[in-house]
């Protein structure tokens, strides 16, 4: 039950994010459309951007599980300000986390001597883009994780600790497949903010052919030259996302 | 839900709006990024000369530009950083008045101040392993650099190419890049965090820059003035304070 | 000695000392928040006590310096809901503690068609968790408990969340596997203790009220919880020229002496009820304001307080007794037990 009137904004606020993208499909040029989404640029953009994707949803995951595990599971002082620093990415414009990566892994960096040592070079490389990817997206992860653990308790994990399972296999055998909607949520989160990622890449990486331009780099770069390749890109990562929210917004279809 | 501010911080962004009000007479000048330091100056002069005059400056890629004023932004004045982009705006018949090359500037190796690969020629770019940054091909110091690495026959290849200067710049002071390829007068703004090393090969490919008033202008005369005023001695003595060449 | 813990929360007021015996079941009863609960959670290792020991079988899991993991201890807990896994079917459920333990998937999926079979689940073995009752879904969670081959089972009020339908068959299927094994039970039904317990201990904040035998217990009450499950009324003070608290009865061996502390009880049933003192009789009467009124079957409990007296339905119309009357409770001394607390 909602009042009436309510539906006049929501129309509006739907019409204001959804107009947007009917402007984009409207401005292509559909005669064209697949020699430009196909041209060698756009395919090394768009292959890029999936393949660093998909690793640094891997990190996420890698990462963001057990971040997500010792904030809904443990408790300890200060944990509340760890919290709040762990999720800074999401409110951080991205040009601000490329610029603390770069004083990071960067050769002048915090710890560039020692990958300097290691002969490992981060700027420039395909690496410096899956970082960058990384470092905004597993906030996604951990929000949705924690989020999912917490719903989910610990009365289950209690009773398969008294039949004798040890924590490695409660989490294993128990906690994750409990939780297994909101890690896949938050793993297809964390996909898709990878492959809008452009502000951090672009600070960070650089832009380069095949090893560093993404396609939202690629998009940026043609906006200047070539409009109608942009927005035929454009379109095919608004259909890319599209597709990943469609998947994320499926929640819990496993445990019927 | 444990994040019931989180809509309310997507909100913040939001521009707050404002604008001066007072100045009897408003004139807006749109320029290449690469002018914004001398520009700011001659600007300056402007109004000392012109009482109750105020000038806006808008500084953006020059494509950007005339994209902007293509779609209808009230610019009074353009100033180019390369004839090609003012061409667009003349076939749009949007300049009120023949461009007017008003200044030139060549290209210059840019380095971390401390030079740490040790650049000194244009060869030394093409070197193996060494991190180098240029321009996009589709931005004009991007398109320069081609050019000038092609006619003294270096093969660069770059670790980034880069939409803008500034980004160029950045990646070379940082120390992620042991050298970039940028403008002269853009070694000169940056500061002391680079080094600027000449090389001869630059002089062949001289980059113009044209100055055109804007048709539509609401200060035609202003706009006009301004023009002059560049090409004058006062804009002529702060462009060469910034490194610019006289066309 | 099977099982002997000892255990002082401060946080929660607990402070309880407890054994029990190979093969024994002990029910713990007490009203909500008498600690119950904490005892099973020092006993699962899901608490560490401010003091206190926990010893199961001469392994010694909680102590001054000794800490077993809850994995570790062999102590299996099954809760008020059965909480099977939701994504494993039920044969993987029962057949969980096996797997968790080393056995291979052969054996302990063996091991799980046994325990199935032993509460009477063994056609339940390929149904999801989400295709059982209520009352199947307990019997499989028993099972999973049993397969995982504890030395203490640990059941937290394990009947208390079923439709009663289905509490005759499962309660009998419960006694069953209980036989022989260590067991703490939990619990505030009577009949959980009357037909699954060998003893029972009655906590009362945080402390043990009393213990004993359950027949004993529910018999001779000396707690008020063990007095109201077992539906006595019962009276409690120091004995004095054979009264207790205004009321005479019959002493019972060992009998008191003046200035002991003692118990007066009596049954609801033994209770007359008067608008007026009777007088003259050689019945106790309690002048008492009725609280509730309770219609069990041809019956009306009569409740004023802490006490409560059964009346035929006509009798209590005859009598016009609405909450907020003011009555006589009266019972004869020969139907009241006065013994020590």
């Amino acid at each position: 039950m909602i009042p009436r009137w309510i539906y006049a904004p929501a129309a509006l606020g739907a019409a204001f994010l959804l107009l947007p993208l009917v402007a984009i499909v409207a401005r292509v040029e559909w005669t064209d459309f697949f020699t430009l989404i196909t041209s060698e640029a756009s395919k090394d953009a768009l292959w890029l951007s999936l393949r660093t994707s998909a690793v640094a949803t891997l990190l996420c995951l890698l990462l963001g599980t057990p971040m997500a595990m010792v904030l809904a599971r443990t408790s300890f002082p200060g944990q509340g300000v760890l919290r709040s620093l762990v999720l800074l990415p999401l409110v951080l414009p991205p040009v601000v986390g490329g610029v603390a990566l770069l004083y990071t892994f960067g050769r002048r960096g915090l710890l560039g001597d020692e990958l300097e040592v290691l002969g490992i070079q981060v700027a420039f490389s395909t690496t410096a883009v899956v970082l960058a990817q990384t470092f905004v997206a597993t906030p996604f992860l951990v929000v949705s994780l924690e989020g999912a653990l917490r719903t989910a308790g610990l009365r289950y994990e209690v009773v398969a600790a008294s039949l004798g399972a040890a924590p490695t296999t409660v989490f294993r055998r128990v906690t994750l497949p409990l939780v297994l909607p909101g890690l896949v949520s938050g793993a297809v989160l964390s996909f898709a903010r990878a492959l809008g990622e452009f502000g951090a890449t672009v600070t960070f990486a650089g832009s380069l052919q095949g090893v560093t331009r993404t396609l939202p780099l690629e998009i940026y770069r043609l906006r200047e030259t070539d409009v109608d390749a942009a927005v035929a890109l454009s379109l095919v990562l608004v259909v890319v996302a599209v597709l990943v929210i469609g998947f994320a917004g499926r929640p819990g279809r496993s445990l019927g | 839900m444990r994040w019931p501010l989180l809509p309310l911080l997507l909100l913040l962004p939001l521009t707050a709006c404002g604008g001066d009000d007072g100045a009897s007479r408003t004139l807006t000048v749109y320029a290449a990024a690469s002018l914004t330091a001398s520009f700011e100056e001659i600007a300056e002069e402007f109004e000392a000369e012109h009482d109750g005059v105020d000038v806006e400056l808008s500084f953006g890629g020059s494509s950007d530009l005339v994209t902007q004023i293509q779609g209808g932004a009230p610019a009074d004045v353009f100033a180019s950083a390369d004839g090609a982009t003012m061409t667009e705006l003349v076939d749009d018949d949007l300049a009120a008045a023949a461009p007017q090359d008003f200044a030139t500037n060549t290209l210059e190796i840019v380095v971390p101040s401390d030079n740490p690969a040790g650049i000194a020629s244009l060869q030394d770019l093409a070197r193996p392993g060494l991190n180098l940054v240029v321009c996009a091909p589709e931005v004009p110091c991007g398109a320069a650099a081609q050019q000038v690495a092609g006619n003294a026959g270096v093969a660069l290849s770059p670790v980034s190419e880069e939409q803008s200067v500034t980004d160029v710049l950045a990646k070379v002071s940082s120390g992620e890049a042991d050298a970039g390829l940028v403008y002269v007068t853009d070694v000169r703004a940056a500061g002391d965090d680079v080094g600027g090393i000449t090389f001869p090969e630059a002089a062949e490919v001289v980059n113009t820059y044209p100055i055109a008033p804007v048709d539509g202008s609401d200060e035609p005369d202003l706009a006009t003035e301004f023009v002059r005023f560049v090409l004058g001695d006062t804009g002529q003595g702060v462009l060469a304070g910034f490194g610019f060449g006289q066309p | 000695m099977s099982l002997h813990l000892s255990a002082v929360v401060e946080e929660r007021g607990l402070d309880v000392d407890l054994e029990v015996a190979e093969g024994e079941t002990l029910a713990v009863l007490g009203p909500n928040g008498a600690g119950k609960s904490t005892v099973l959670a020092v006993a699962a290792g899901l608490l560490r006590p401010d003091r206190g020991r926990v010893v199961l079988d001469g392994r010694e899991l909680t102590g001054r310096t000794a800490w077993v993991a809850p994995h570790d201890r062999r102590v299996a807990l099954m809760a008020q809901e059965p909480l099977l896994f939701p994504h494993l079917g039920v044969l993987d459920n029962v057949a969980f503690g096996p797997r968790s333990t080393g056995a291979n998937r052969r054996t302990s999926h063996d091991a799980a068609r046994r325990w199935l079979a032993e509460v009477d689940a063994a056609d339940l073995a390929d149904r999801r968790p989400g295709q059982l009752s209520g009352g199947q879904a307990q019997r499989v969670a028993v099972a999973r408990a049993l397969a995982a081959e504890p030395r203490l089972l640990l059941l937290d009020e394990p009947l208390s969340a079923l439709d009663v339908a289905v509490l005759p068959a499962l309660r009998q299927t419960l006694k069953r596997v209980l036989a022989g094994r260590t067991t703490l039970l939990v619990t505030h039904d009577v009949l959980d203790a009357l037909l699954l317990a060998d003893r029972v201990v009655v906590l009362e904040g945080g402390r043990i009220a009393e213990a004993g035998p359950t027949a004993d217990v529910l018999e001779r009450p000396r707690s008020a919880f063990a007095a109201r499950i077992a539906g006595l009324n019962m009276v409690s003070g120091a004995w004095r020229d054979g009264v207790v608290d205004g009321i005479r009865g019959i002493a019972i061996d060992p009998a008191p002496v003046d200035g002991d502390q003692v118990v007066a009880v009596f049954r609801p049933s033994a209770v007359s009820v008067f608008r007026s003192s009777p007088g003259g009789s050689p019945r106790n009467a309690l002048a008492v304001t009725v609280t509730e009124l309770e219609p069990r079957g041809d019956q009306v409990r009569v409740r004023a307080g802490h006490l409560a007296a059964d009346l035929t339905v006509q009798a209590a119309a005859e009598l016009d007794l609405a909450p907020g009357s003011e009555v006589v409770f009266a019972v004869k001394a020969s139907e009241v037990a006065v013994y020590r607390r």
